[in-house]
């Protein structure tokens, strides 16, 4: 189909798994660490943010090192995973979700942080005289109003993800069908002969997923704005 | 006083400022009066329990919201105090409509048309219920603002300059509304205000605030003093 081969198209799923799971794993996360650097103040705060925003400034493949000393099987985390629940991650396409969203986790938290920064705490007080606690004011007024950053969150994790090569390929290397995406696809191609053609083509692909998310998320978070203003 | 509603006896520190306030309020509508700057607004927000004090003890009716000897300090959610505040503050992204609803929504209340239906009424606002805020006028606003607080069925109104925003046009608007809310539905107010002209109209006690004290509790002679704003 359109001229890409079966392993093409295993990549292209692969990508796109990785990517939309990685998302939405980190989703839930992202808005409460959001939530708690916008709205508290607490000893070691700055400590969370740096963490956070580390793999935002860390050599990716230090990022992708880290994960595989405490997520392989024989790391700390990895170990316990595998003993207690059978999960592994090391080498597998859950690993590259885990590699992915930690490098998206920053780029989300950032997004969704302004965004609730930008809402107006009184109407927060609000909700509460109106006899709504702590969480329904979060799932009423916070979150609605946040929305827009919300999604422009989910976008760059979620772009940031489909793109991610040097953690993901040192923490789960670059296994064709398992953890070989796009980016890790086109860099094998590139090092075979006569792999550019194909390497073109999976590169085109890249460029329409990524325009398609932006647009995708433009016309969500201009539908979330108009709501605001009403009609 | 016998009989009263709500009693007071706070402190609280703002940075530079210090608040020690201590009265008591009855049913009616108790003005909280003084100028810009006294802690008019900052009691109001200690009784709603948006800010807590430092010591001292908040009682409503028999419960006690507020008492730093027991520790007891019960959230501004779990109060049922009305809050009608200057801006309104209604929520934008909700119509009128889902802005009068939200405190029978948030409290679990079974939906009581009749009394929506009455509120909506007094307020005149039955025109504006699919409109979101943003398309209101100021006078408009505060009369949802009001029925948003009333329809949550509080036990205390709390008003803070609720016309300061209008000019007086607005404010011939709406004072009738919050005149009829005193004497029709009988919901007890603390009506924060630094305007004497305004109080006249609708205060039937007064606690007179200046610098963080009360530095009087009678009736409506003591809006005449020339400290006011």
């Amino acid at each position: 189909m359109f001229g890409l081969t079966p392993d093409e198209w295993t990549a292209i799923e692969l990508s796109l798994r990785i990517a939309i799971v990685a998302t939405i794993v980190a989703l839930p996360f992202g808005l409460a660490i959001a939530w708690v650097l916008a709205r508290k103040e607490f000893w070691g705060k700055s400590i969370v943010d740096g963490v956070v925003h580390l793999p935002l400034v860390l050599p990716p493949v230090v990022t992708g090192y880290l994960l595989l000393i405490w997520f392989g099987r024989k790391g700390p985390i990895g170990a316990f995973l595998e003993h207690t629940f059978g999960i592994v991650l090391a080498f597998r396409w859950t690993g590259a979700v885990l590699s992915c969203g930690v490098m998206g986790f920053p780029l989300m938290v950032r997004a969704v942080r302004l965004a609730i920064e930008a809402i107006d705490r009184r109407l927060e007080d609000a909700a509460a005289t109106l006899g709504a606690g702590r969480v329904w004011v979060f799932a009423t007024v916070t979150l609605p109003l946040a929305l827009p950053g919300v999604i422009a969150g989910m976008v760059l994790c979620f772009a940031k993800a489909l793109g991610e090569f040097g953690a993901t390929i040192t923490f789960v290397s670059n296994i064709p069908g398992e953890t070989q995406t796009i980016s890790a696809a086109i860099y094998t191609l590139t090092n075979v002969p006569g792999g550019d053609a194909a390497a073109g083509r999976l590169v085109l692909v890249a460029i329409v997923i990524s325009l398609t998310a932006l647009i995708v998320s433009e016309w969500f978070a201009r539908r979330a704005g108009l709501r605001f203003h009403g009609e | 006083m016998v009989n009263s509603l709500l009693s007071l006896d706070v402190e609280k520190r703002l940075g530079e400022f210090q608040l020690a306030a201590k009265f008591e309020a009855a049913g009616g509508a108790t003005a909280l009066f003084g100028p810009s700057g006294a802690g008019k607004s900052t009691i109001a927000n200690l009784v709603a329990g948006l800010i807590r004090p430092d010591r001292g003890r908040i009682m409503l009716d028999d419960t006690v919201l507020f008492d730093a000897a027991t520790r007891i300090d019960v959230p501004p959610h779990k109060r049922r105090i009305g809050y009608v505040f200057q801006e309104g503050r209604l929520f934008p992204h909700m119509s009128v409509r889902r802005n009068l609803d939200y405190g029978r929504r948030m409290s679990g209340h079974l939906r009581d048309d009749a009394e929506a239906g009455r509120v909506v009424a007094m307020l005149d606002i039955g025109h504006l219920l699919d409109r979101r805020p943003g398309k209101l006028s100021g006078g408009e606003r505060q009369r949802v603002a009001i029925g948003r607080a009333l329809l949550m069925q509080p036990r205390l109104l709390l008003l803070d300059e609720p016309l300061a925003s209008l000019d007086a046009d607005r404010k011939d608007e709406i004072l009738p509304y919050l005149l009829r809310l005193r004497d029709e539905a009988k919901v007890p107010m603390l009506y924060v205000s630094h305007s004497p002209a305004e109080l006249k109209r609708v205060a039937t006690a007064v606690v007179r605030i200046a610098r963080g004290q009360v530095a009087a509790q009678g009736g409506l002679e003591l809006l005449a003093t020339n400290d006011s704003a």
